[in-house]
């Protein structure tokens, strides 16, 4: 297959550039959006790209119909994602839940602006991390990634198709403005380098009777596909195994709630990715993700020189959040802080984590700018 | 000797000092259709700033907000992309109950009116609120960086709909949202431009005096986004309306059988080609070696002026 960007190489290229790209060679053929800043560069490639793969990209009236349009085009079979910032992001949010609701494979990128409302359209922020995870309403979980770097931003649009398929899910990328618009270096793996999953199709017509049963016991009921031959019932209404609507029992609900719910938890640990930086021997942990993990680690590396024991957590997916290696770090360390571009959103988690076992502080930045390693080194030396 | 009243009001609402471009067709539209509206109000109330705005997202909001300044004299409410008619009929409901006596007027762009603002506009059309919205039809997305709406012409560029070996670029013919307007049965629904202020004038503020929701439709020049020179804006705009591009028509309510139209034809022949309302946009470059697309352009605007009632020839 020819692609229409090189592969197998290094290029130099925007975040949301490498994001089209990613979803590309991760086997998405199905683009539905709707023209946002800083979000709107991925559509623009999408559309020069997706009719030369035989894909499709197609505009929506608004980001409701994009992420609708999305779940339709994944009942097909077909990988499909879109892409907006805060303000579309927060009109997704039933549709979202739908998602969850049905079980539909789908990729979400959300370029965080500054918010409420319009806000800063061009500037970056950390804001959505609580929509992200619980923006839609009702008891649920899913997958929220969140990139530092243009490469990982290319990596793990890969993997958020990877995560989604697995587990039939929806999967927020959670990136930012400055992420989106930077230019950096990004290896493009050949395409027959990346691992490529795709959701469990029933195997017989018995199994495509159940597309919302736990028929193999691992929570994730295979997904049939519309046209292949199959009467499937999909419904954001209560259901039963089988997809029809059972609105009344709670026994159903909770069944299905709860495993909707397990199928993520259970599997934590294959799905949490994080990484660390000289945290064995801190007493001072910074925790940060997204763009401003780079700012914290470059602090770590300066306190370092200067004495002071400082390690930095990098969580590379805020949901599923895992609790208790938060837990087992606060036992260890004198101070944790967190840093991030909103008024404490991870901090709150991190500090259930933490569990009191230590002081978790919060180093805030808002505005646009991403906090400069001084930022974030002037707040711990004031604490110490 | 008495002193002619000027045609058009020395008041201002719209100060200079906005960040449009140069050349900006709806920089225009916000210009003159805030002087008719007051002009409007005075005829009417007896007030000339007896009236607020609200407005979507889009270019001229972006444009005559620039923080710490504001281009508005009047009371200015910016909403999100899809709420200026919604958020009109809120201020306009309120108002009512309050018993001010004043008038709404709304602003959005294609996108904003055509796409994500269609369900708010039909709402605040049929719950017959007192509010003239405006919609100024820039065929595209130009503040997110020239994205195609659902009121782009069939074969424009555009960064969402690029022409290609698979494509020859907006591949759908243009929604006349006037018309979905239209079939609402509201007293008053016109389409104007930019090229011709005096017939943009008179319609603001006839709608502006009819008791009931109005909808005007303006085309407005993009300089970007058309790739247009900017001393040619206004010119193109003309060239829209004497190639049969763009129509000229009042709707009143409702009423299809009995259109008005202004600067039609008597003979239904326009004289001049499209291809010279093409020519002059950087949009259209790809199309004009492309007879066939050319011709599918002209059978589309001769179908949108059957459906006005009209036959027309395309030189």
């Amino acid at each position: 297959m020819k692609y229409p960007f090189p592969v197998g190489t290094n290029d130099f290229i925007q975040g949301d550039e490498a994001i089209a790209r990613a979803a590309i060679l991760a086997g998405c053929r199905f683009y539905a959006g709707y023209p946002i800043t800083p979000a709107s560069e991925i559509f623009e490639a999408m559309s020069l790209y997706m009719p030369l793969v035989d894909g499709v990209s197609i505009q929506m009236e608004d980001e409701i119909a994009s992420i609708a349009a999305i779940i339709g085009a994944s009942w097909t079979g077909v990988k499909a994602m879109t892409a907006t910032s805060g303000p579309g992001f927060s009109l997704m949010m039933e549709n979202l839940g739908y998602a969850i609701m049905t079980e539909t494979p789908i990729v979400i990128v959300d370029v965080q602006r500054s918010g409420p409302s319009t806000g800063q359209p061009t500037l970056a922020a950390q804001g959505d991390v609580m929509q992200a995870i619980w923006g839609t309403h009702g008891d649920h979980s899913l997958i929220v990634l969140s990139p530092a770097t243009v490469q990982e931003a290319f990596d793990m649009t890969i993997k958020a198709f990877n995560l989604a398929e697995k587990y039939r899910t929806p999967v927020v990328l959670l990136t930012d403005a400055e992420v989106g618009h930077m230019r950096e270096k990004v290896n493009i793996p050949n395409p027959d380098e990346i691992e490529l999953l795709y959701r469990k199709l029933p195997q017989s017509d018995e199994e495509a009777k159940f597309p919302f049963g736990d028929i193999h016991g691992d929570l994730i009921p295979p997904m049939p596909i519309f046209g292949k031959g199959y009467r499937t019932y999909v419904t954001g209404l209560t259901h039963d195994e089988r997809g029809k609507p059972k609105t009344v029992e709670s026994e159903i609900h909770e069944k299905l709630i709860k495993r909707i719910v397990a199928k993520i938890e259970n599997n934590k640990k294959d799905i949490i990715e994080y990484e660390t930086y000289d945290l064995d021997d801190a007493e001072i942990v910074i925790i940060s993700y997204g763009i401003v993990a780079r700012s914290a680690e470059r602090a770590v590396k300066i306190l370092r020189k200067e004495g002071i024991k400082a390690g930095l957590l990098k969580l590379n997916v805020l949901w599923p959040f895992d609790f208790e290696l938060i837990e087992e770090i606060a036992e260890q360390a004198k101070k944790i802080y967190v840093a991030e571009m909103n008024l404490g959103q991870v901090y709150h988690m991190v500090k259930e984590g933490a569990n009191g076992k230590t002081e978790v502080e919060l180093i805030s930045k808002i505005g646009g700018e991403i906090h400069t390693p001084y930022d974030i080194i002037g707040e711990i030396k004031r604490g110490l | 000797m008495a002193v002619r009243k000027p045609p058009i009001t020395t008041r201002e609402y719209w100060a200079p000092g906005h960040a449009a471009c140069a050349g900006c067709g709806c920089a225009i539209v916000m210009r003159l259709a805030t002087k008719a509206f007051s002009e409007a109000m005075e005829e009417k109330y007896g007030d000339p700033d007896a009236f607020a705005i609200a407005h979507a997202t889009g270019c001229m909001e972006v444009v005559s907000a620039v923080f710490p300044y504001t281009a508005w004299k009047a009371p200015w409410i910016h909403v999100a992309f899809e709420n200026a008619a919604a958020a009109a009929s809120g201020v306009e409901a309120a108002w009512k109950k309050l018993g001010y006596k004043g008038k709404i007027l709304a602003f959005a762009g294609d996108g904003g009116t055509a796409d994500i603002g269609l369900q708010a506009l039909s709402g605040m059309l049929e719950r017959r609120h007192n509010v003239v919205y405006i919609m100024y039809d820039n065929e595209a997305y130009m503040n997110t960086g020239i994205q195609r709406s659902s009121s782009t012409p069939y074969g424009a560029w555009t960064t969402t709909s690029p022409p290609g070996k698979y494509s020859i670029g907006e591949d759908k013919p243009k929604k006349w949202v006037a018309l979905i307007a239209a079939a609402h049965m509201v007293p008053y629904v016109a389409t104007a431009s930019i090229a011709d202020p005096y017939d943009f004038y008179r319609k603001v503020k006839k709608a502006a005096k009819v008791d009931g929701p109005a909808f005007i439709q303006v085309q407005g020049t993009c300089v970007p986004g058309w790739r247009v020179p900017p001393e040619k804006s206004v010119e193109v705009a003309r060239l829209a309306i004497e190639t049969g591009v763009w129509p000229l028509f009042e709707i009143e309510n409702g009423d299809f059988r009995n259109i008005k139209f202004q600067r039609f034809p008597k003979d239904g022949k326009f004289k001049k080609p499209i291809e010279e309302y093409l020519k002059l946009q950087g949009r259209f470059k790809h199309l004009l070696k492309n007879p066939e697309a050319i011709q599918q352009l002209k059978e589309q605007i001769k179908e949108m002026w059957k459906v006005l009632g009209k036959e027309v020839e395309l030189p």
